[in-house]
Formats: structure tokens, C-alpha cells, sequence
């Protein structure tokens, strides 16, 4: 009965919203897939080449490079914050005092912007790595650790309180049955507390994947890619530079003409990134139904 | 026994909240060196980084007054466009969207649900796969201001926005609105005096999760906005490092701490919201 009468007011309700989403999202999303499979320099200058542009995208050594960088940095910081996050979240909830003012300490990092993090980090680096006569701007591995602790001070406090919500969660009587039974503390963690907070587990997995995949600000601000490689055939790699970083300076680089390939890597990432996100959509259904 | 085994546990808490405390310090100390850097003449932030100022180093409000009047603009109307971009698009996405739910919600016709699952896909999508044609769109449209941006955000964050508020008009039960219908509200009455004061929580939820994003977002103004005209705080910060060979470390570091002082004001007087929200948000997914 309430259905009818609200019809006639969609040019209202739905308007606004659908006018800003097509232009915000729908028209420049289908424009850039196919763009994609384009030469231009101009949106308005397009001509069809098929594949070539993703072939391009291949061959392209900086961006085979930045993939690699970027999977290793979302692999090895997945691991990192899941495991102190999850160490941080227990320890918060064995009743200790002041644990909200630690739970608020931890979690500040996360409102500060990307591009300050950047700075703030490769001023203390530099501050250090000073006094060894070298920068975080001259070494690969100076960069990729900078970027995980960074990434790490970052995200702890934020998956922290996805692990706080899932071990309170969890019954009381079910820890108090373990104690009972003469389950070790260690027991307990591994066969009672972990099994339970699986949900969460899974939530902050996919993430901090997904997180480490689409890092721009935090990359831009400490390294920008630096240090470059030179290749043989005079390309150079900025050694640093993740996937979305490669797309921009793709995209906006000297050569307008690699426009096209870097829409082809836009598609690309954009796959990469969807088909996490969709995995991440089953296991959850997965767990609904077992439950 | 019993009391051995409880002081024992004491102990336990005791060394656990003292470690605890050292690692809160540690994570303390990168926005403690912006502090104390801040006060410092610039050739000593790259040398003495992590020294207290001295009476040779220190450089009082120097930086802050350099940093606000750098370069041919001003730090203050960065802000400012920053400060309006982020409420303004807040406001709209709020209303907008909570509005396009409650309509997708109760119509459910094949429209609507078309709109939900677009919605929900473009949650998927990462900002580089549309940044090249979004900031074209933006400009053939003339949406390249301040004032028009928040279009732009309300296009491109509706996803999340949509999807929070429809799962929770969907637990509302119908018969309140039904209620209202039968006591002579139309659609708009029931919706501004019925549903939208139930909507609060996920508003709350919804309005932190977008002024986070909105605040610190570099890429979508940096590539939207004319440049030249209009800056945002993370733009400007950026801009000084990006377009001087030697810049004043003291001076940004200066305005570092004037741009994330709001922030940290912002979340002890929300805490409590804004942890909620993020959690919220992140259970979706």
C-alpha cells in the first residue's frame, strides 16, 4: 500500500542519486573498458585497435615490475598486520587496565590522510637512515620495508578493533567450559578463541589484500618510486612504484600516447582487484550457510 | 591455592598493560617528531630529527608563519576548500542516498534492484579504472569546482552509501510507514518525519565513514579540480613537496601538524562513532 504513492516521487528520491552515479561511475566506467581497446590522447579522438593495447600492457616492463612489487608488499604486510593486529586485539580484551585509551592510541593513525603518512615516515627514515649516509630514497629495500611499516602503524589499529568486535563475540561459557575441561591457556587460544573468530579473520584477510593492492597515497608520499633502474634498452623501472602508481604515471606521463595501455592497466587491475573482492563475497556466503 | 593463582593472574595483567603502554608510546612518537620538528629551523630536521629543539635549533613560530604564507598560495584557503569540499559532499551523499534507498528498498521494482546491484559491483572498483574518464566527464560537464565536486563524490561513493542503507531499511518493519500512510503522510512526510529520524545510526556510521574518505582523498580532486584555482590539504602538502627541488622540512612539518591537529580533535570527540562506523563499514566489506 506504500509502494504506489511513492512511484510518482521518484524523479525526487531516486534523481539525484542516479543522475550522480552515472556520471560519477557508470558512464566513465564502460567509457574507460572501452577506451581500453583504443588509441587516443583525447577521450574524443578514439580509434578501435583491438587487443594491442593490453599487449602493450605486458610487454610493458615497469608494469610487470610494480605487479610483482605490489603482490610481494600485499603478501608480506597481509601477514604482518593480521598477526600484530590480532596479538594487539587479544591482549585489549583480557581485562587489563586502560585498555580504551590504548585501543584509542592504536587506532589514530588510520584518520590521518595517506599523503601525510607519507611524509611524516620519510622524514623519521631519513632521520635515520641519515646517519648512515644513505636514504630511503636509494635503496629498494629501504623502500618496500619503509611502505610495510608504514602500512603496519597504519592498518594494526584499524583491524585491531574488526578483531575486538569478533573475540567479544565470543560466549563466556565456552571459555569458561575450556577452563573447566583444564585447557592450557595456549588450548584455549588455538582450539576455542581462533575457531570462533574466523569471520573476522577472513573480513581483515581480504582487507588488507585488497588495501595492499590499491595502495596510491602512502606510495606517492614516501618513495614516488624512487630508486630508478636503467634499463638496457633506456626505459628506466621506478623500482618502487606499485600498480597504482605505474596506471597514473601510465596515464599522465610524457608519452601521451601510452594513454591507451594505461587504460588497458586500469582494466587489468581493475580485474585483479574485483576478482578479490568476489572471492572474498563467497567465503563470506560460505560461512552464512554453515553457521 | 585460589589466592596464589589469582595474584598470579595480577601480575599477568600488570606486565601484559606495561607492555602494552611502551608499544603505545612507540606509536605515539611519529606524531610526537612532527611536533617537535615543527619547531625546529629546517637544516636541523634532516640532521637532528629525533632531538628536542635547542636554543640554536629552535625556531618558534617561524615555520608555522612560513608554511601558511608559502608559495603564491595560502595554506588557510587549501583548508578551507578541504573543509567545505568534505561537508558539503557528506551532506549530499547522506541525503541522496539515504533518500535513493528508501525508494530501492520499498519499490523493488527491476530498476531499483539493476541500481543495488550496480552499486554493490561499483564497490569492486578501484578509482584508477575510472580516474582517466571520470576527471574528462567532470570537465566536459564543468563539475571541476569546489562547489560542483561534491557531485563527483556523491557518483562515485553512493556504492557503499546505498548498500548500508538499504540493509537497514530492510529491517525497519513496514508497519510504522503503513501507519503513518494510514494517518494521511505522503510518501514525503513518512519519509522526513518517519524514516529518516529511524535512519540515524546508519547515517552516523555512514557520514564518518565519508568524511574520512572525502578528508584525506588527494587523487579524485587533485585530478577533478582546476589546479591552478583550487587546492585541498593533501593537494597543498603534496604540492610543496612536489614543485621546489629543496623544501623546507620545518615548514611542512609545520603544516603537517596544523592539518592532522583537526583530525585528532575530531576523533577524541567521536571516538566512540567513529570506531563503530569503521567497523560497520568493514563487516560489509
Amino acid at each position: 500500500m506504500i509502494r504506489r504513492p511513492i512511484r510518482r516521487w521518484f524523479p525526487l528520491f531516486m534523481g539525484p542519486m542516479v543522475c550522480a552515479f552515472i556520471i560519477g561511475f557508470v558512464y566513465p566506467f564502460f567509457k574507460g573498458i572501452y577506451l581500453s581497446f583504443c588509441k587516443f590522447k583525447v577521450t574524443s579522438d578514439a580509434t578501435f585497435i583491438g587487443l594491442e593495447n593490453y599487449r602493450r600492457a605486458f610487454q610493458d616492463a615497469s608494469f610487470v615490475h610494480s605487479f610483482w612489487f605490489t603482490a610481494l608488499f600485499a603478501v608480506v604486510s597481509l601477514v604482518l598486520i593480521n598477526v600484530l593486529a590480532f596479538a594487539v586485539a587479544y591482549a585489549l580484551t583480557q581485562g587489563i587496565r586502560g585498555s580504551n585509551l590504548y585501543r584509542t592510541v592504536f587506532f589514530m593513525p588510520n584518520l590521518i590522510g595517506g599523503i601525510v603518512l607519507g611524509y611524516i615516515w620519510s622524514m623519521i627514515f631519513d632521520g635515520i637512515l641519515s646517519r648512515y649516509g644513505t636514504s630511503i630514497l636509494l635503496e629498494t629495500k629501504y623502500g618496500f620495508w619503509g611502505l610495510i611499516i608504514l602500512m603496519c602503524w597504519q592498518q594494526i589499529g584499524y583491524m585491531m578493533i574488526i578483531y575486538i568486535a569478533g573475540l567479544q563475540a565470543i560466549p563466556e561459557d565456552m571459555l569458561e567450559a575450556a577452563k573447566i575441561d583444564g585447557a592450557s591457556r595456549w588450548q584455549t587460544l588455538w582450539k576455542v578463541t581462533i575457531p570462533n573468530v574466523m569471520p573476522s579473520i577472513t573480513i581483515c584477510t581480504f582487507l588488507s589484500l585488497t588495501n595492499g593492492f590499491k595502495l596510491f597515497d602512502q606510495n606517492l608520499a614516501l618513495t614516488g618510486g624512487q630508486p630508478y633502474l636503467i634499463q638496457p634498452d633506456g626505459n628506466s623501472i621506478k623500482t618502487t612504484e606499485m600498480l597504482a602508481l605505474n596506471i597514473l604515471n601510465t596515464f599522465y606521463g610524457q608519452n601521451a600516447n601510452s594513454r591507451g595501455t594505461a587504460q588497458a592497466k586500469a582494466v587489468l587491475f581493475f580485474i585483479l582487484v574485483a576478482s578479490i573482492g568476489l572471492l572474498q563475497l563467497r567465503s563470506n556466503r560460505k560461512k552464512e550457510v554453515q553457521q | 591455592m585460589n589466592k596464589h593463582s589469582l595474584s598470579a593472574e595480577n601480575r599477568r595483567k600488570t606486565i601484559l598493560s606495561v607492555v602494552l603502554g611502551i608499544i603505545c608510546i612507540i606509536y605515539v612518537l611519529p606524531v610526537l617528531t612532527v611536533v617537535i620538528n615543527s619547531f625546529k629551523l629546517n637544516t636541523y630536521v634532516k640532521t637532528d630529527t629525533f632531538a628536542l629543539p635547542n636554543a640554536e635549533s629552535f625556531a618558534g613560530w617561524a615555520n608555522f608563519i612560513k608554511g601558511l604564507t608559502f608559495g603564491n598560495y595560502p595554506f588557510l584557503k587549501s583548508a578551507g576548500y578541504s573543509l567545505f569540499i568534505t561537508v558539503a559532499s557528506t551532506a549530499l551523499i547522506l541525503l541522496c542516498t539515504s533518500m535513493a534507498a528508501w525508494y530501492i528498498a520499498r519499490v523493488d521494482s527491476r530498476f531499483c534492484r539493476i541500481v543495488y546491484y550496480f552499486c554493490i559491483f561499483s564497490m569492486v572498483v578501484p578509482f584508477q579504472m575510472v580516474m582517466f574518464t571520470l576527471s574528462k566527464t567532470a570537465d566536459t560537464l564543468h563539475l571541476n569546482t569546489p562547489w560542483t565536486i561534491p557531485i563527483i563524490y556523491l557518483g562515485f561513493g553512493a556504492g557503499l552509501a546505498i548498500f548500508m542503507f538499504v540493509g537497514f531499511v530492510k529491517s525497519i518493519p513496514l508497519e510504522i510507514e503503513e501507519a503513518a500512510a494510514i494517518d494521511g503522510c505522503g510518501p514525503l512526510r513518512t519519509y522526513f518525519s518517519v524514516v529518516l529520524p529511524m535512519l540515524r545510526p546508519t547515517m552516523i556510521s555512514v557520514g564518518i565513514l565519508e568524511i574520512m574518505w572525502v578528508w584525506n582523498d588527494y587523487l579524485l580532486p587533485y585530478l577533478v579540480l582546476d589546479r591552478t584555482k583550487y587546492m585541498t590539504i593533501p593537494i597543498h602538502i603534496q604540492y610543496l613537496k612536489g614543485s621546489y627541488g629543496t623544501v623546507d622540512l620545518g615548514a611542512t612539518m609545520a603544516l603537517i601538524l596544523l592539518s592532522i591537529i583537526p583530525v585528532i580533535v575530531f576523533y577524541l570527540l567521536c571516538q566512540k562513532y567513529i570506531i563503530k562506523g569503521v567497523a560497520a563499514g568493514a563487516v560489509k566489506g
